[in-house]
């Protein structure tokens, strides 16, 4: 008897040119887009030693600036030189300056992630496109580099996780919630080398931007790419967004999958990821009370419109605790404006916050909002390592929205229901 | 192709992060440089004290994290002779095959070597020879191994390509 093919199977067999692929069959294939971000000026040095005049496909680069911007200093600035030099030298179309924000929300935007797609990109989170029905999976710089050179690369195909996700999500409780108790759960190697398909009633029910929460925070479990079916939502966020065709691809039904998992997400918590791993996560009541120095909303994870509503109907009209910064990162410009059109900004800044502009902010610990010696912070943002906001005796717990903007009030980790 | 060096113990989840910093992703460039904050924020004594042809031992999941090639670029320039581990994240061993670092993936071994005794390891054998015994392990993919012995991804796009 025939089995039924995962989606991971079907794109990757297709891009490959062949009939059929198995977990654990290595495939050579070329992807439909290349992302990088400021990691291209080092990426095009390594290119440069490949020896080759001219990138073969300009056209498939999709290159952001969003890690570190505006520039912090002099050796950022001069990198981001060298990534419009590039841009300008290699005739690179889809080329977004430091406004446009951050790269795994503003790829979508700009109509790159499409479903049946495959999109690699030099970094960890390009998983989050998967919440558009494309394959998604993060590569490194020189791989980057020989993409551009040769327009191919080696896959291995993926044995796939299924999520099937039920219930109905109580209030103040969110995607963030939902990823962050699958993590605690799978752990940080729970779905390694795995394809992760996220299905059920309350995927359907999220909106793309919760989606999008699901599938970038699947990297942090390891998962090579985390998927989603592109339904009636992806589409209409796609409207006007591309005029390319595209072609969306599901597994089958009678597909084989490793394993499934069930979760209901009814009677979730808000759930933290505590210091210093993302899959230490706890039920927020167990860390409720630990005081707080910042407080971050935004990012790539959840620095969308519903994200920064969420806080504002938290802190409309009041005003956060002495003592604490918060810091508000929305991940693009279209968020900016939506977010100023809605009063949003305003909301959070006249509460305290701190907005700036669309970018990775202190997420890497780059600039923005640095942490000091022995400070904690509360963030939004997908990881929690040891040193990951700048200074490797300082903490990171994460959590939702709604738990941050909870918390900058009462200047500790607070349950969002309570406020 | 064998080699033989002191053993650095780590555990699980070995992250991207305390391995190569992310503060440093932008603002050093020279493999050398980077090779100085190697493990910067795991084990300060790594870098200090580590030897040409020392092997780096962990848990699951070793490389977790950000997809920065520096963290295999920084280890492989410490002189790291290879890199044992329980498994490996998904981004970290492509970038270790691409920078042409040795890797080895053994479900059993790391759990008997002991922290700095000295082991060895047949690469061509696919063995791994510690005090507690000899483990074996699978080489590297049939279609990947010609990066490996190009010396790693850029060498080999170029003699692909036909180009000096």
């Amino acid at each position: 008897m025939k089995m039924g093919k995962t989606f991971a199977e079907k794109i990757l067999a297709k891009k490959a040119g062949v009939k059929d692929v198995v977990p654990g069959q290595i495939v050579t294939v070329s992807p439909d887009v290349i992302m990088s971000h400021d990691n291209t000026a080092p990426i095009a040095k390594t290119f440069k030693k490949i020896g080759l005049p001219k990138v073969v496909k300009p056209e498939k680069l999709v290159i952001f600036l969003d890690h570190c911007v505006p520039a912090a200093g002099e050796q950022y600035a001069q990198n981001h030189k060298e990534v419009r030099e590039f841009v300008a030298a290699q005739g690179v179309k889809h080329f977004y300056d430091v406004e446009v924000g951050i790269c795994h929300q503003a790829l979508p935007e700009k109509g790159h992630a499409l479903p049946g797609r495959l999109i690699l990109g030099s970094d960890s989170h390009t998983t989050t496109y998967g919440a558009f029905g494309a394959f998604a999976a993060g590569i490194g710089r020189s791989e980057a580099a020989a993409l551009w050179a040769t327009d191919k690369i080696w896959l291995r195909v993926p044995y796939t996780l299924k999520v099937i996700i039920k219930g109905k999500l109580p209030g103040r409780v969110s995607a963030k919630d939902v990823i962050l108790k699958i993590i605690g759960d799978l752990g940080a190697d729970g779905a390694l080398y795995r394809a992760v398909e996220f299905t059920g009633p309350a995927i359907e029910a999220m909106s793309v931007a919760s989606r999008m929460v699901l599938t970038n925070m699947a990297a942090e479990m390891g998962a090579k790419i985390g998927y989603m079916y592109p339904d009636g939502k992806v589409k209409e966020f796609l409207r006007n967004r591309t005029r390319e065709p595209y072609e969306e691809v599901w597994s089958d039904p009678d597909a084989s999958y490793e394993k499934t998992l069930e979760y209901d997400v009814t009677d979730l918590e808000p759930q933290v990821a505590c210091p210093h791993t993302v899959d230490n996560v706890k039920p927020l009541r167990e860390v409720a009370g630990t005081k707080i120095n910042q407080a971050l909303i935004g990012t790539c994870t959840n620095g969308r419109i519903e994200d920064l509503e969420a806080a504002a109907t938290i802190l409309e009209g009041k005003t956060i605790a002495r003592g604490v910064r918060l810091l508000i990162f929305p991940a693009s410009q279209e968020v900016i404006w939506e977010a100023m059109k809605k009063g949003l900004l305003e909301k959070l800044s006249r509460a305290g916050g701190v907005v700036m502009n669309a970018g990775c902010g202190p997420c890497l610990g780059a600039h923005e909002g640095i942490l000091a010696k022995g400070e904690i912070c509360l963030s939004t943002s997908n990881r929690n390592f040891q040193g990951r906001m700048g200074n490797p005796e300082a903490s990171v717990y994460l959590a939702s929205p709604a738990t941050v903007a909870a918390s900058a009030l009462k200047g500790e980790i607070a349950d969002p229901r309570t406020v | 192709m064998g080699i033989k060096g002191k053993v650095w113990k780590y555990g699980d989840d070995v992250n991207t992060d305390v391995i190569f910093p992310g503060k440093y992703t932008y603002t050093i460039s020279d493999p050398k440089e980077m090779a100085q904050h190697a493990l910067e924020d795991l084990d300060p004594t790594f870098v200090k004290e580590v030897k040409p042809g020392d092997i780096l031992v962990a848990g699951w999941n070793f490389g977790c994290g950000s997809s920065r090639e520096q963290a295999a670029t920084c280890i492989k320039h410490t002189g790291v002779g290879a890199v044992v581990a329980k498994s490996f994240s998904r981004i970290f061993y492509r970038n270790a095959i691409n920078e042409g670092l040795a890797i080895v993936e053994s479900m059993e071994a790391p759990d008997a070597i002991q922290k700095g005794e000295e082991i060895e390891i047949d690469f061509a054998k696919g063995e791994l020879v510690c005090k507690a015994g000899t483990y074996t392990f699978l080489p590297l993919p049939k279609e990947v191994i010609g990066i490996v012995e190009d010396g790693g991804l850029i060498p080999h796009v170029k003699k692909e390509l036909g180009l000096k």
